[in-house]
């Protein structure tokens, strides 16, 4: 039993008749065993894709900006959307390790290690963009400040690119040490229990030496605890400043103060329909169906649709305050988006956006796997073509009509895109394959107080009165 | 570090392992530690252990990056080359502050952990003795050292007395030492390892 208590009106949270053994070997599994045939072919694509990726990149770099479709016009173009697209996704999952700790979120056990692992390589990919797009990438490291015989010359630190270096690169870092310290004492678990010599001393190098003794644990907790507390404002913080890269500019479409929650609650958006798209195969292909059960797949359904929600508002009142600001410039850009040559963006976006999610109104939809699985990447989908719009569809017309432009990718923006894609899941297939995907101890820690076996066996203290409850559960046990 | 004799006894229930706590606090042995597979709450204090110092630590290295942070804009923007936009500041605190809130955030993430690494001794390639391979899986491991004048008999009767599952005596290293996990430490090697007894 546990001293912990739980009511049995809630939902279990690991399905099935489970022990600590039994969770051990259940995501171990998949490390010590073969991967199969799929896991190849999955890796084998995603590694060419990443190889055309780079060939796209040193074209680029070889041959100048000049070879991807932006133009005098339309200067930020699909780099930027991938960026912001990509720096997006990677917030789900420090929001689920970060801000769903801070809200002691049960559910959060199941799911957070592969999403902060998701995050970790959405924000590598995200941060590919920014640095090819500087066109002379060996000049890109005058981004830092550091005393230098350039003058000195420094950055500007009033200018919201700079903020976005210094945030995306803290967010990355601080995700993670977030990521790697919850993983130390799960590589440990593999380490004392590996069978052949190789496998002890990778990851007798990588558990750090950890012990799990009552000092280390609760040293562990404490900086979770603290680096949670550091994170939530992070993780709200950096999609703001990347909303600043825009808001802060005097273009119509972007000149707006509603960016910063606007592109936050569009990350989070984003970020969890990834998390869907890669959980809902992974639960699958390394038979974890009890530990992402449908009830977390149903909780995050739910965060998609809070978000989504206040995306729409966002959407709905730029309109708004575009009509009712009498702005001319503000007005035009509004009144093109819906009617000029990229309609079909906008209305993609809407579509994907704030009417498909509506679905998920229904219970039934929301707890349908393959219906969740659809709409995650339809609202992946929607998510870039929101950047796209934003991005593209406030350039191409401008102040003069003259200079009014259009914008097509070229094969080295295709290129690069895929190549990020090849990167991403490359990366996911190597942490699937090398890396407990849940976090073992966690699940050990919430087993006896919402797992379903132990819920069973709980039933009858809900009769007791509140005394008696207290009195024979939280303090006769010890 | 020093050789030394234990007595290990393995729990697999929660409340077990208080009551045992509670017992050998009374009881005068020495209790080495007790290795857990996740965090349960309230043994630290149950041991009798303080209090962590890591959020202080946490605090002063956020202290540390916010000065750091703003100093050193000031330092560039006011001393090193001032710039004139059009006679504004030349220390605007609002434009400063999502950098300054960025770079304490890092500093104090990346001091906590390097701290937190530092209190527990992780690093590549440290080594610790594992008492039982188990203990990281699904086993509440506590270890009594057998101090001077002790008869280890005496302690695997008491852990008997408390129902624990797997009752064992071992010598090893008392902290940690460099070394891999692939290979025997020293002293497992030396004469006299045999005598580790594994019921």
């Amino acid at each position: 039993m546990s001293l912990k208590y739980e009511s049995t009106v809630r939902e279990p949270l690991i399905n099935g008749t489970k022990d600590f053994h039994q969770v051990t070997e259940d995501i171990v599994r998949p490390i010590e065993g073969k991967p199969g045939t799929l896991w190849y072919i999955g890796l084998y694509i995603s590694v060419v894709m990443l190889l055309f990726g780079v060939f796209s990149v040193t074209w680029e770099v070889y041959y100048g900006i000049g070879v991807w479709g932006v133009n005098k016009t339309v200067d930020w173009a699909w780099a930027i959307t991938n960026f912001v697209w990509w720096v997006g996704i990677g917030h789900a999952g420090t929001l689920i390790s970060a801000i769903l700790l801070l809200f002691r979120q049960g559910w959060r056990t199941g799911v957070n290690r592969a999403a902060e692992a998701m995050t970790i390589f959405a924000v590598m990919c995200a941060g590919q963009f920014p640095i090819w797009h500087v066109g002379r990438v060996w000049d890109v490291f005058f981004i830092f400040p550091y005393p230098n015989s350039r003058g000195p010359v420094w950055p500007n630190f009033n200018s919201p690119l700079l903020w976005d270096v210094f945030a995306v690169s803290t967010y990355f870092t601080v995700s993670v040490l977030f990521w790697y310290s919850g993983l130390i004492p799960d590589l440990a678990t593999i380490r004392d229990r590996a069978k052949t010599k190789l496998r002890k001393f990778l990851y007798g190098y990588f558990a750090v030496g950890w012990t799990g003794s009552v000092k280390n644990w609760q040293r562990m907790e404490a900086l979770f605890i603290v680096l949670a507390a550091l994170a939530t404002p992070l993780v709200l913080s950096v999609h703001s400043v990347v909303s600043m890269d825009f808001a802060t500019s005097v273009i119509p479409g972007w000149h707006t103060t509603i960016f910063p929650p606007y592109f936050v609650a569009g990350a989070i958006f984003s970020g969890f329909a990834m998390v869907q798209t890669l959980l809902i195969v992974t639960r699958k292909i390394l038979h974890l169906e009890e530990y992402i059960t449908l009830g977390h797949i149903e909780a995050m359904n739910k965060v998609i649709m809070l978000t989504g929600g206040i995306v729409a508002v966002a959407y709905c009142s730029e309109f708004f305050v575009a009509w009712y600001s009498g702005d001319f410039g503000e007005g035009g850009a509004f009144w093109w988006r819906v009617n000029g040559p990229y309609w079909w963006a906008w209305w993609c976006l809407i579509t994907c956006n704030v009417i498909c999610p509506q679905m998920f109104w229904f219970k039934k939809l929301r707890r349908n796997i393959a219906f969740t699985f659809f709409m995650s990447i339809i609202i992946n989908i929607g998510m870039w073509f929101e950047r796209f719009v934003i991005i593209v569809l406030s350039l191409y017309h401008d102040w003069l009509p003259s200079s009014w432009s259009y914008f097509s990718p070229k094969w080295p923006d295709i290129g690069f895109y895929v190549g990020t894609f090849g990167l991403f899941f490359t990366c996911y297939f190597l942490f699937a394959k090398y890396l407990p995907v849940i976090a073992i101890h966690e699940i050990k820690a919430v087993l006896k107080t919402s797992g379903e076996s132990y819920k069973a066996k709980m039933g009858p203290i809900e009769t007791e009165s509140t005394e008696e409850f207290v009195k024979e559960v939280a303090h006769t046990a010890h | 570090m020093p050789v030394k004799n234990f007595v290990v006894g393995c729990f697999t229930e929660e409340p077990a392992i208080f009551k045992a706590v509670k017992k050998v606090r009374a009881s005068g042995h020495k209790l080495h530690n007790i290795y857990t597979p996740y965090p349960v709450h309230g043994l630290d204090e149950a041991m009798g252990l303080r209090q962590t110092s890591l959020h202080t630590a946490g605090f002063f290295y956020g202290l540390f990056g916010v000065i750091a942070a703003l100093s050193g804009m000031a330092f560039v923007t006011v001393h090193s080359w001032p710039l004139n936009f059009d006679g504004k500041p030349h220390f605007p605190l609002p434009s400063f502050i999502p950098i300054t809130f960025e770079f304490t955030v890092l500093v104090s993430s990346v001091g906590m952990v390097l701290t937190f690494c530092w209190l527990n001794q992780l690093m590549p390639f440290v080594k610790k003795h594992v008492f039982h391979p188990r203990q990281t899986d699904d086993l509440i491991v506590m270890v009594l050292e057998v101090s001077e004048g002790t008869n280890p008999e005496e302690l695997k009767t008491w852990f008997k007395d408390l129902n624990a599952i797997e009752i064992s005596e071992q010598r090893a290293e008392e902290g940690w030492w460099f070394g891999n996990y692939a290979k025997p430490a020293h002293y497992e090697k030396q004469p006299g390892a045999e005598e580790v007894i594994v019921p």
